[in-house]
């Protein structure tokens, strides 16, 4: 194999140490790519297995404790009320699962970004990143066991093995942010050691431009989707939500079947419109922020240019293909809906073939540093 | 102080101000306004099914409250350490951002300012329903607004010849 590009450009200085094998560094780019990577296939297979059919249940029990109010059954209202518990305890440790699993990738790779500047030895930073991967998988894995295992065995009163688990990774996380955070004030307080560069961020990357700007342009258009929405819609949803409930009451309390339904009707079909603006607003957010730090790493991706350009530009597209079309879902429907599950693919497949091209990095260092060896 | 310096520590500092927020607000508030949440609207369709308008109203007016709290306080926790992750990435970043020394600095510091200060205001509408927090959301968001623009400009722009 010729050696790639990118390890040309960035050999000038120094990979060889930074992203030795099983340096530190090197571990936390291959498992943070990796941990997003499955965080986002678990969203994706929550998005179409799970969501709907979750809310669905939900609406149906909602349903069910107005019928109840309706024929004056007070025990069965409270008890519609837990199914609704129940089924908002399994669609929230879900979406917990899938925005952890994304939210440790992103801080194991901004750390990985940070390490020159971190100022402890290779041997402890290895430790602590070691501890960030194990804690971030950890905690993820635990909060999805939360709704399986509920109390069972638990030592505790409402506190489950799987919580117990959860709450373990979450502080393996802490030590290890906080370990860095500490090598960082080290560094900051003595000026002498200030002074150092990376290659990983010197090295120009024509790629890792493109995919901070278009990074920085979907945050934007986050951002600018999020005023409009706390502009034109928050406060007439937030009115509307009460109003319906309100509505619902009334008529039960009236023995208005009508009235009841009609408003169970729109209740349903508000809280689908409020979940898209959320989703949308957060994933332009999200995809932005992983196209600027995926940006950094460009140097390491050893993939022809054209190539790289090429899956950069298909991560950008997928990212602003999904919360579009999850925005036009309310319009659309399941057409919207496939496609914003097909730009979730295109981020994935991206992602991936960035992780491969990484790999395929590690390698050619791995056999030139043998070859100088 | 350098604009790589003001986004990064200022990043990490809004990191810091937003999960200590957060720790804070798990500890001693999230899970009782999750039970009042779930309580009065549990109690506004009860009342409802035991034919008590009144109760029922009363119920619901409370399950308002409470949302609209903890919907904000969720908002304010989740926006700072959103904004404090782009503080950092477009710190780490701010060299592919090709402005004058000056203008990179007048950048970050309008993105530091709206990353406090807008979810600060979404947090101040749960104490003060006057207008005053809602100017600030919007003073707040229109300087990140206004930030990121100048830094996509920026990034844009062709390097300058030789």
């Amino acid at each position: 194999m010729a050696a790639p590009e990118s390890l040309t450009a960035a050999t000038a200085q120094d990979p060889f140490r930074s992203f030795a094998p099983l340096s530190a560094r090197r571990l936390l780019v291959l498992a943070g790519i990796a941990m997003i990577l499955a965080g986002m296939i678990f969203g994706d297979i929550f998005a179409v297995f799970v969501l709907h059919q979750n809310a669905s249940r939900v609406g149906a029990s909602l349903r069910a404790a107005a019928e109840a109010a309706l024929a004056g059954d007070a025990g069965r209202v409270q008890a519609s009320f837990a199914d609704v518990g129940a089924f908002l305890e399994n669609r929230g440790t879900k979406v917990d699962t899938h925005v952890h699993l994304i939210g440790f990738g992103f801080l194991a790779l901004l750390l990985a970004i940070l390490q020159p500047w971190v100022a402890i030895s290779e041997k402890y930073l290895r430790r602590l990143a070691w501890l960030l991967v194990i804690g971030g998988v950890v905690l993820p894995s635990g909060v999805f066991l939360i709704h399986y295992v509920g109390l069972a065995y638990s030592p505790l009163q409402a506190i489950g093995w799987a919580s117990i688990v959860a709450d373990a990774g979450g502080l393996f996380v802490m030590i290890a942010t906080g370990g860095y955070l500490y090598g960082l004030a080290r560094r900051l307080a003595n000026p002498l050691r200030n002074k150092r560069s990376d290659h990983l961020l010197s090295a120009p990357d024509g790629t890792g431009r493109l995919l901070f700007a278009g990074g920085l342009f979907l945050v934007l258009l986050g951002f600018l989707h999020g005023a409009y929405y706390a502009g034109a819609d928050l406060y007439r949803h937030e009115a509307a939500d009460y109003n319906l409930l309100s509505q619902i009451a009334s008529g039960a309390s009236a023995g208005n079947s009508i009235q009841v339904g009609r408003a169970l009707q729109e209740y349903g079909l508000l809280q689908g419109d409020k979940a898209v603006n959320i989703a949308a607003h957060a994933h332009f957010a999200e995809f932005g922020l992983l196209a600027m730090l995926l940006g950094f790493f460009q140097p390491y991706v050893s993939l022809r240019q054209i190539w790289k350009r090429r899956w950069a530009g298909i991560l950008l597209l997928g990212s602003a293909l999904l919360p579009v079309c999850v925005l036009l879902e309310m319009r659309f429907g399941l057409v919207a809906g496939g496609l914003a599950d097909f730009g979730g693919l295109l981020v994935i497949v991206a992602g991936f073939a960035m992780w491969v091209g990484i790999l395929r990095y590690t390698g050619a260092l791995d056999a030139e540093m043998g070859r100088r060896a | 102080m350098s604009a790589k310096r003001v986004l990064l520590v200022g990043g990490i500092g809004v990191a810091l101000l937003g999960m200590t927020y957060g720790l804070w607000y798990a500890v001693f508030a999230e899970h009782q306004a999750l039970d009042g949440i779930g309580a009065s609207l549990t109690a506004g369709l009860t009342s409802a099914a035991q034919r008590d308008q009144a109760k029922s109203a009363e119920a619901l007016q409370r399950y308002r409250v409470a949302k609209y709290k903890y919907e904000r306080q969720v908002d304010a926790h989740s926006h700072w350490l959103g904004l404090a992750m782009v503080l950092i990435v477009v710190g780490i970043g701010i060299d592919y951002v090709r402005l004058s020394r000056k203008q990179k600095l007048f950048l970050s510091w309008g993105l530091l300012i709206g990353s406090v200060l807008f979810p600060l205001s979404v947090l101040l509408q749960t104490v003060s329903a006057g207008p005053d927090p809602k100017i600030l959301a919007v003073l707040g968001s229109a300087l990140v607004i206004l930030a990121l623009l100048g830094a996509i400009v920026g990034v844009l722009r062709r390097p300058a010849a030789a």
